[in-house]
């Protein structure tokens, strides 16, 4: 479960980041090449935890109806449908397959 | 004077326009994270509190996510503040507007509720003007109105959720990852990134079976690897301008406004 206490620390670090920016603007500079290493950094996490989101439950394979829903919301994301549509998308496509008797 | 008033207004009415499109995208990833939360069995506190006090969609996602996958609050906590550590150049990108003028106070006081607000989108409304006014009203416009919105679509999404009894059967598990895609696509903008993103995933899935919940998708981090060049050539690969909002110092912020 989650404790309030983990709740609070994400909070407290995420303001802490926030925040940092612009106290700190006047006094220092950062490297140039760091602003793209933190959004690659969040891309990274972003695509695992979507990859083993879509894939695994638990320790295990999480069974054919919910990849092949994702799939098809990435496939529409990537021609940069709009978003209601993927989602819409990813629900109906892992539910009929479900209704269908694929798991 | 009237030419100038009219592109003002017109520019104004723009604002409002792409503020309330990416409100409308965004309040639909607050009800699906509000209804994944609960549908996952988190008290409804757990969403709603998180949405007010760490206001940053991707790492309520990580987070609750990693912790759903049966992770540790440490493997959470961990997620979550490694996706918001670009919160930090995007608050020197507008350090500039998070304050209003005024008093001495006035300016603590709003600066401290600024940050809150420095988003992926409010920062990227801002970066598209140079002009200190437009700036300011683009980022608090944004920011102002992408944080009612949130907080009103997480609760409605919890709602949604405990409403529904058989979520598998409405297949509300494949949103999740569908919207963390979504997210992670428009960030993808060069080479590296990309092999960066699914070595990093591939390594996550591999490891699932054998690793406690919650390290594999730290473990992606790895990938990043990829990013590594032993001697750089300034802008090599020429990477990420074309789908970025260019910073006054040159690097390249993604813009998510079509999440």
């Amino acid at each position: 479960m989650m404790p309030l206490l983990a709740i609070a620390a994400l909070a407290a670090i995420t303001y802490a980041l926030r925040i940092a920016g612009p106290l700190l603007a006047d006094r220092v500079t950062v490297p140039a090449a760091a602003p793209r290493l933190f959004t690659s950094a969040a891309a990274v996490l972003l695509m695992a935890l979507a990859a083993t989101s879509a894939l695994t439950a638990g320790h295990d394979f999480a069974g054919w109806a919910r990849p092949a829903g994702v799939a098809a919301a990435g496939l529409l994301a990537a021609r940069r449908a709009p978003f209601p549509v993927v989602v819409l998308v990813a629900a109906s496509v892992t539910a009929l397959l479900r209704l269908a008797g694929i798991h | 004077m009237r030419l100038q008033w009219r592109t003002d207004l017109l520019s104004d009415t723009a604002l409002v326009r792409d503020v309330a499109l990416v409100c409308l995208a965004d309040g639909i990833v607050g009800v699906s994270f509000g209804a994944t939360a609960v549908a996952g069995g988190l008290p409804w506190w757990v969403p709603v509190g998180m949405s007010l006090l760490v206001f940053a969609g991707g790492s309520q996602f990580a987070a609750v996510g990693v912790v759903l996958a049966g992770g540790s609050p440490l493997a959470a906590v961990a997620a979550g503040a490694v996706l918001n550590t670009r919160l930090f150049p995007y608050g020197l990108a507008v350090s500039d507007v998070t304050s209003t003028g005024g008093g001495r106070a006035r300016r603590w006081g709003t600066r401290l509720i600024g940050a809150q607000l420095v988003t992926d989108e409010s920062v990227a409304f801002a970066l598209r003007h140079t002009d200190p006014a437009r700036r300011k009203a683009a980022f608090w416009t944004c920011g102002a109105a992408l944080f009612t919105v949130w907080n009103i679509a997480v609760p409605l999404g919890v709602l949604a959720g405990s409403a529904m009894r058989n979520t598998a059967a409405f297949g509300l598990d494949a949103t999740f990852p569908a919207v963390l895609l979504a997210l992670a696509l428009p960030t993808l903008t060069d080479g590296r990134t990309r092999i960066a993103a699914i070595g990093g995933a591939g390594v996550a899935v591999a490891l699932t079976p054998v690793l406690a919940a919650g390290l594999p998708v730290l473990a992606a981090l790895s990938g990043l690897a990829a990013l590594w060049r032993p001697r750089r050539r300034p802008d090599a690969d020429g990477a990420g301008d074309s789908v970025g909002v260019r910073q006054p110092t040159g690097h390249a912020i993604p813009v998510r406004s079509n999440r």
